[in-house]
Order: structure tokens, then C-alpha cells, then sequence
């Protein structure tokens, strides 16, 4: 009896299987949570705007839909160099003094024409980027300490240049790059349009070419990543770099609509731009997001902001409360849904 | 069958890490086809010569031929580039990234302008998969497939990189048996189509039931090298342990002293049906008190799972844990040291020491609760209780004080032992108690383990030391892959028997675990 026992099959053994994950079960649940996850924050955008609108006559107006778009725009590009980093677990704390640094390198650099004042802050910024990118990737630093160290170090570069923020550099009316920020085409701002252009050309790198899958691969695991052949450290330094690009694009485009480098601009921005990226389903372990996303994010973040200050009663400080509450709820649930997919 | 060619050729190959030969002068040869056993119990150099052959470590000596070319590769990318490829027991894939991503990744198929060509991806990536019995949408992130089903993109992935050389490591852990006979076909496949497969496995029948020849590693030594089915399964087992059939010695070379028969009494732990999914199958233990009960049985047979699942420490999905006549909640740590049970575990240095405490620190961490009234400690009996058990276990330290982590080894592992005496436990569990501690000190312990038997503590011993297991215990319950098999008891509990059990020949006298059955 034994030797029958014992000899059996390891597969015809007692026990029985245990209880089955139910593959397609998992799979439903993965697909139904997986949309929540790409589109819950447009379907928010969706309710707030329709009872926002409902709720106050001034909402739906052309005016205050075009300022609210041109006032994302600035925001929307820094966070889309953002989700590129935040997919790959990074984090970029640079971009909020990048973007006040590329606003006054392209009003300083408009006295000499809109190439190099576009240029300059491209340059300076995207090496700035590429530092970063180099500390993390090669050096293995921890991106926040990388990118706090930069954040720190390009406003006291802004600082110097403006002496101390005293001198404020215009830029002249009639030139290219006023008409790049204050202009319109086809009724709706400049900077609308190369925003959306921006995130359109985004959304392709990052799902349909290579380098977009190695960032998603880098995020997802960093190990099976490198034995599975990602080129994981130049993968690191391209977002950084691009994050550093976009930011100061963002500022010398935000220079140009505002006719000048404002010095005191992009402070906290990096939060901002972050809560708008975790907001539009990205996750901040890394892995896993969506540009399209993080537009509808920053969305939110305005259309928020612009109905509290349509109450008028409420302090505009409310809007951070607001926001905060907001990005709170937004976190809870996405820890929630990933809890229930790694479940199952 | 073979070819003359070998597609890889590995001689005289050693390394050696600080302290440790962990590969000493190895050969190794695959022909295209081959489908080879590498098998060795814990410490024997099968990680380190699979390190050596992926790129992972560089050996100290010897040479790797692969594919008529002296090879020396730096990273595990060079070595699958070249075309060794190496599944991980823990899938090595991007959990977050869909199915169809995770096959292609670095060589996704694109459309004339350079964009990727989903179209082609997922179609090319179901085709591929049917072949491994995976039908899912390959549109989903790999997540959502069963451990087993990831194990199978991971191999169609090794594969389709144009591999010469599949290396396994144990590739069945986490599978089921159905998914286990996928593996197994596609094994087949891969041999048909001249591929060399290392495979890699602790569970004697999947290694007969597809392995054509084998290398048995031992000590870091090349022990047995030849064609599998003109090894027996016993003759492995005892190849693998280095045992001789047969030699049942005499005398004992443990410091353990005899039996400590406490028939008659109640048991004091009865654990029944524990069941954790890919783990453990329907183990059932009782234990008396004043009984020493070993858990026999090759490495991954399930034996650190069931002190982990009676302890608590592991989440069983059926089965339950008595103590003392009292039912345990399934799960929990805290509930089964109130009811009195200990876990010495297998770790020390990550489960067990708090090297930067102090001894008298780490022996009060578990007991501290007890000693205190309304939250404040009393130090006067801590110290009462600290000077108690360093001189019960005769704890060599300079001073209470002085720092866990400056000890050696044994008085590591005397330090843990008094922290869960402390707590006076009714059932101690441990787990390889003499591992890496030095001969005199492994006497001690072992002496101790006697004692503490014969105050009427309930033990439960595991340790991959035959001798220690045979000598030390009452009774051993034999594991394999994660079910109980034997359980020897009185003057079956010798060497010869435990590996006839283990191998899966029972010899006449050999008593049937009940429990085997009813699971």
C-alpha cells in the first residue's frame, strides 16, 4: 500500500488543486479596472464640468474656457515630460525652477531674435535634464536628491541672472515669439495648439515606438528590464533630459504669453505637475500611466481652481485644500484598485 | 541520439567567494537535444555554475566553450544575446506591461514609418503562445495571467530569443500539475528542435520523466556524471546526500542521547491538513510533549513551509493547527506564540538576530510585553530572566550588554533560543538550528535540544544534516514535494530507510503515514 503511495504521480497526488485564480475572472476584473484606471479622471472632469457649468453662468463661456486652456497649457507640457519620468519610477522636483528659468533665458534671449530666445532655454534646461538623467542612471542616485539638488540649484541661476529678481527682462511686442504665446489660430491660443500638438506626439513615442516601451519596462520591473535587454540607463537619461526640454519650453512659452520673464513664477510647480500626472491614472511607483491622462489631470487641477474662485466667497487658498483633498481621494482609490487586481 | 558536437563545453571551472570553494575544477557537456539533470542539495554550486554559465559571475578558472568558441561573458544580457538563455524560478518578466509586450520587448515587430505594429505583435504573440498551451489576450498586462501561464511567456520569450541553450531553474515551483505537463511537452519540443535544456528541479519525478542525462553536484564537486536511467532513484538520493546504501552506523556522532518516549500522553501540537497553494499538500503533524519530531525530506519538499504555516507565519488556504487542545487562527503570529508555539527560523540573520542589540536586548524583545506593567518595564526582571537563560544555555558573551552581532555563530543561535524559551513555550519549532555554526557549538545546541525535550517540551525538528535528523529525533514525518510520504518511526528512523522514503522506494517495515491518505 505504501509503495503504491508513494510511487504515484506527483500530479495525481491528494489535495487537490488549489482553489484556481479563475483566469478569465482576472481577466474581466483586470480589463474593468484597468478602465477605471486610464479613464476615471476624465470621467470626473466630465461630471465637475457639466455641474460646473450648470451652476454657474459664467462657466461655459468662451472667455473662461479659453483662459482656462491657455493657463493648463504651461502646466500640461511640464507634466508631460513629468509622466515620462514618473513611468519609469522616477520623480523630476526640477521642473518647477526649470520652467521659471527657461521663461527668463527667453526674455533675456529675445533681445538678440525669437531662435535664440527659444533655443537658449531648450539648451540650458535640457542640459540640465541630461545632469539629471546622468546623476540617476550612471551614478545611482536617488532621483529625489538628483532633481532637489537641480531644482535648488537652477533658481539660484535664475536669481543670478535677474540680480537677485530685481531686473525683469520684456520681451517686445510683435516679435515671433509674442505671437507664439499671446497669438491665436483658429480662435483658440497659440500655446493650446503646440500643447496638444506636444501630446500628441507624446502619446505615440510613448506607445508606439521602442524607447516608450523601455520606459514603461524600466518602470514595471528594473531588473527583468536590463536582462530582458532595455537599455536602461540611456531609457533613464532620455526622460530626464526630455522632462528638462518640455519644462523650459513651458517657461519660454509662459514668458511669451505673460511679454516677460517673471522671476517669482514655477514655484511649487513640481507638485503640481506631479498631482496632475498621479491624477490622470499614472502610478508614482512607476510602470504604469498615460499622457492623455495627465492632460485631463491638469484639467482638473484648473476646472477646480476656476469654480472656486466662481464662488468668490471662498478664499482662493481653498483651491490647494481642494486639490489636496482631491489628490488624496485620487491615491486612496488607485492603491485600492491595485490591491484588488494584484488580488484577485 | 547525440551528435558529436557538443553545443557547450564547460571544463575545469571553479570559483571561490570569500570563505567558500563554491565550485571546485566542474565539467559539464550538452549536446543539442540533450535534455540535462543538474541536481545537488543546498550549497552544492548549482546556482553558482548556472552564475558562471549566464554571465551573472566570472570563474575564477576554467573554461566555457559554447558553440566551438571560448566564451566569457560579462552580463546575463551578453550570455542571452549569444544564445544561453535562463528561466528564473521567479518570473522575470514586467508584471505591469501587457502579455504581447513582455514576448516582444527589444525586438517588437514595427511598420514602415518605425512605429510599433501592434497588429502583428498580438497576433504573432497568440500564435506563439498556443503552442505553450497559454490562450489568453495577449493585450493584457502579464499580471493577470496565473504564476504558471508567466512562467510559460517567460520560456516562449527565452526561447524565441534564438537560444542554443535553455537553462531551468526550477521551473515547476509555483506550477500545477496540468501546467507541469505543458512544460514538459514543450520540453519535448525543444528537444526535438536540437535545443540543450539544463533543467534544474529538487522533485525526482519530473527529473525521470524528462531528463535524458545528469550531473550531480555535491560540495561544490562534480560527484556523478552519466546518463539519468542508469542512475536508480536511490542511488541519486544518496549520490545527492553522500550516503552510502546501507551504512547505518552504529554509533552515533551527534551529541543527541537516545529516546525521550512520551507515548501514552495527549499531543500537545496536532497540526492537520495544512494545505498552501504550491506548497504544501495536506501535512499533517502531531507532536507530544517531551517528543522530538523530524521533518525529513530534500530541499523544497515542503519542510520550512509547514513550521512556517503551523507558526503562522505563512497563510495556509485549509488545514488547522491545535495546540494544546485549542484551535489557532489560521495566519497569525501573535495568536500562536500566546498559545505557546515557538519558530527558531531557518535565517538567523534575517529572520531571528537584532545584531545591533545587546544580548540581554534580544533575548527580552519577545517576553518584554510580559514583563511589564502598564507599559513600563521592569528591569529587574528582565535581568533575572536574561541571567537565567545565559547561564541555562551557557551563552558565551563578554557581558549581557555586549552586541548580539559580535558573537559567533552558535551563541547567535543559543540568543534565539533563549528569546522564545523565554516565552515558555509548549511546541519549539526549528529550523536547521546547527546551520553555519561551528562543531563544538552545534553539539551544544544540539545537547540543548535534548534537554529541552526532556522537560517536556514539544520539538519539531528540520535540518538538511541526515545524522542530526536520525539522532535527534523520535520520529521523522518524510516531506516530498510538499505532501507527506513516510513517517518513520522507533528503529525505522535510520539513514538507509529515510532515503529509501524519500526516494520513493519504501522499503517492508516502513510505516504509511495515515495522514498521507486522507488528505
Amino acid at each position: 500500500m505504501t509503495a503504491t503511495k508513494t510511487d504515484a504521480p506527483v500530479t495525481a497526488a491528494g489535495g487537490g488543486p488549489p482553489k484556481d485564480t479563475g483566469p478569465e475572472g482576472a481577466a474581466r476584473k483586470e480589463r474593468l479596472s484597468g478602465l477605471v484606471q486610464q479613464h476615471g479622471a476624465l470621467a470626473v472632469l466630465v461630471i465637475v464640468s457639466l455641474v460646473a457649468s450648470f451652476s454657474f453662468d459664467s462657466f461655459a463661456t468662451g472667455d473662461n474656457v479659453g483662459n482656462m486652456a491657455t493657463s493648463s497649457a504651461f502646466l500640461a507640457i511640464v507634466a508631460l515630460g513629468m509622466t515620462f519620468v514618473i513611468i519609469t519610477g522616477g520623480i523630476d522636483l526640477s521642473v518647477g525652477s526649470l520652467f521659471a528659468l527657461g521663461g527668463v533665458l527667453a526674455a533675456w534671449g529675445s533681445r538678440h531674435g525669437t531662435p535664440v530666445a527659444l533655443l537658449l532655454p531648450l539648451v540650458v534646461c535640457g542640459g540640465i535634464g541630461v545632469v539629471n538623467g546622468l546623476l540617476v542612471a550612471r551614478s545611482r542616485l536617488a532621483p529625489f536628491i538628483v532633481t532637489l539638488a537641480a531644482m535648488l540649484g537652477a533658481r539660484g541661476l535664475m536669481l543670478a541672472l535677474t540680480d537677485e529678481g530685481a531686473e525683469t527682462y520684456l520681451i517686445g511686442k510683435g516679435s515671433f515669439l509674442a505671437e507664439l504665446g499671446q497669438g491665436t489660430t483658429l480662435g483658440i491660443g497659440n500655446p493650446v495648439w503646440i500643447t496638444l500638438a506636444l501630446f500628441a506626439a507624446g502619446a505615440v513615442v510613448l506607445r508606439r515606438t521602442r524607447f516608450g516601451q523601455h520606459v514603461y519596462a524600466v518602470g514595471g520591473n528594473e531588473d527583468a528590464a536590463a536582462l530582458m535587454g532595455a537599455p536602461v540607463a540611456r531609457t533613464k537619461i532620455l526622460v530626464y533630459t526630455l522632462s528638462g526640454l518640455l519644462a523650459g519650453l513651458a517657461g519660454a512659452l509662459n514668458a511669451a504669453w505673460l511679454a516677460s520673464g517673471v522671476t517669482i513664477l514655477g514655484n511649487g510647480m513640481e507638485l503640481e505637475a506631479i498631482s496632475a500626472v498621479v491624477i490622470g491614472g499614472t502610478l508614482l511607483t512607476g510602470g504604469l500611466g498615460f499622457v492623455s491622462g495627465s492632460l485631463v489631470g491638469v484639467l482638473l487641477l484648473k476646472v477646480i481652481q476656476n469654480i472656486i474662485n466662481q464662488i468668490g466667497s471662498l478664499d482662493s487658498s481653498y483651491q490647494q485644500v481642494v486639490s489636496g483633498a482631491f489628490l488624496a481621494v485620487v491615491v486612496v482609490a488607485q492603491t485600492w484598485l491595485g490591491r484588488r487586481r494584484r488580488l484577485l | 541520439m547525440a551528435p558529436p558536437a557538443e553545443v557547450l563545453a564547460v571544463r575545469g571551472l571553479s570559483k571561490t567567494f570569500p570563505g567558500v570553494r563554491a565550485l571546485d575544477d566542474v565539467d559539464l557537456t550538452l549536446h543539442p537535444g540533450e535534455v540535462h539533470a543538474l541536481i545537488g542539495e543546498n550549497g552544492a554550486g548549482k546556482s553558482t555554475l548556472i552564475k558562471l554559465l549566464t554571465g551573472v559571475h566570472r570563474p575564477d578558472a576554467g573554461d566555457i566553450v559554447f558553440q566551438g568558441r571560448d566564451v566569457s561573458f560579462a552580463t546575463p544580457l551578453e550570455a542571452q544575446k549569444a544564445g544561453i538563455s535562463t528561466i528564473y524560478q521567479e518570473v522575470n518578466l514586467i508584471p505591469l506591461l501587457s502579455v504581447a509586450r513582455n514576448l516582444f520587448l527589444g525586438r517588437e515587430p514595427r511598420t514602415r514609418f518605425g512605429l510599433l505594429d501592434f497588429a502583428r505583435m498580438h497576433k504573432e504573440a497568440e500564435e506563439t503562445l498556443r503552442a505553450y498551451g497559454v490562450r489568453v489576450d495577449v493585450r493584457l498586462p502579464l499580471r493577470a495571467l496565473g504564476v504558471g501561464a508567466q512562467q510559460m511567456v517567460a520560456l516562449a520569450r527565452a526561447v524565441a530569443t534564438e537560444a542554443r541553450v535553455v537553462i531551468m531553474d526550477e521551473p515547476t515551483s509555483s506550477l500545477e500539475p496540468r501546467e507541469v505537463e505543458t512544460l514538459f511537452s514543450v520540453i519535448r519540443r525543444l528537444r526535438d528542435d536540437g535545443i540543450a535544456v539544463v533543467y534544474v528541479s529538487h522533485r525526482l519525478d519530473e527529473l525521470y520523466a524528462v531528463c535524458d542525462t545528469v550531473t550531480v553536484l555535491r560540495d561544490g564537486r562534480r560527484v556523478h556524471h552519466g546518463r539519468l536511467a542508469d542512475l536508480g532513484r536511490l542511488s541519486l538520493v544518496s549520490t545527492m546526500l553522500g550516503r552510502e546504501l546501507g551504512e547505518v552506523r552504529e554509533e552515533g556522532l551527534t551529541k543527541f542521547t537516545g529516546d525521550h518516549h512520551a507515548a501514552g500522553t495527549q499531543p500537545v501540537l496536532e497540526a492537520r491538513d495544512l494545505t498552501v497553494p504550491h506548497r504544501l499538500r495536506g501535512v499533517s503533524v502531531t507532536i507530544r510533549p517531551g517528543e522530538v519530531v523530524g521533518l525529513g525530506g530534500l530541499l523544497g519538499s515542503g519542510r520550512t513551509e509547514t513550521a512556517k504555516a503551523i507558526s503562522g507565519a505563512l497563510a495556509t488556504s485549509s488545514g488547522r493547527v491545535v495546540v494544546a487542545g485549542v484551535p489557532l487562527r489560521g495566519g497569525s503570529t501573535p495568536a500562536a506564540i500566546r498559545a505557546g508555539v515557538s519558530l527558531l527560523p531557518e535565517d538567523r540573520k534575517s529572520e531571528g538576530i537584532v545584531p545591533g542589540l545587546s544580548v540581554r536586548e534580544n533575548i527580552a524583545l519577545a517576553v518584554l510585553p510580559r514583563l511589564s506593567r502598564f507599559g513600563l518595564v521592569s528591569e529587574a526582571r528582565v535581568d533575572r530572566v536574561v541571567d537565567t537563560f545565559i547561564e541555562r544555555l551557557r551563552i558565551k558573551a563578554s557581558s549581557p550588554h555586549q552586541k548580539v552581532g559580535e558573537l559567533s555563530g552558535g551563541n547567535q543561535q543559543k540568543v534565539l533560543l533563549a528569546r522564545w524559551l523565554a516565552m515558555n513555550p509548549k511546541v519549539l519549532l526549528l529550523d536547521e538550528p546547527t546551520r553555519g555554526i561551528d562543531v563544538g557549538a552545534k553539539a551544544e545546541v544540539q545537547k540543548l535540544v535534548d534537554e529541552l525535550a526532556e522537560d517536556g517540551l514539544a520539538v519539531l525538528l528540520i535540518s538538511s544534516d541526515l545524522e542530526e535528523l536520525i539522532e535527534g529525533s523520535d520520529r521523522v514525518v518524510v516531506l516530498k514535494d510538499g505532501a507527506v510520504v513516510g513517517e518513520l518511526a522507533g528503529d525505522e528512523v535510520t539513514e538507509d530507510t529515510l532515503m529509501r522514503t524519500i526516494a520513493g522506494h519504501a522499503p517492508a517495515g516502513v510505516t504509511a503515514a495515515e495522514e498521507a491518505g486522507d488528505g
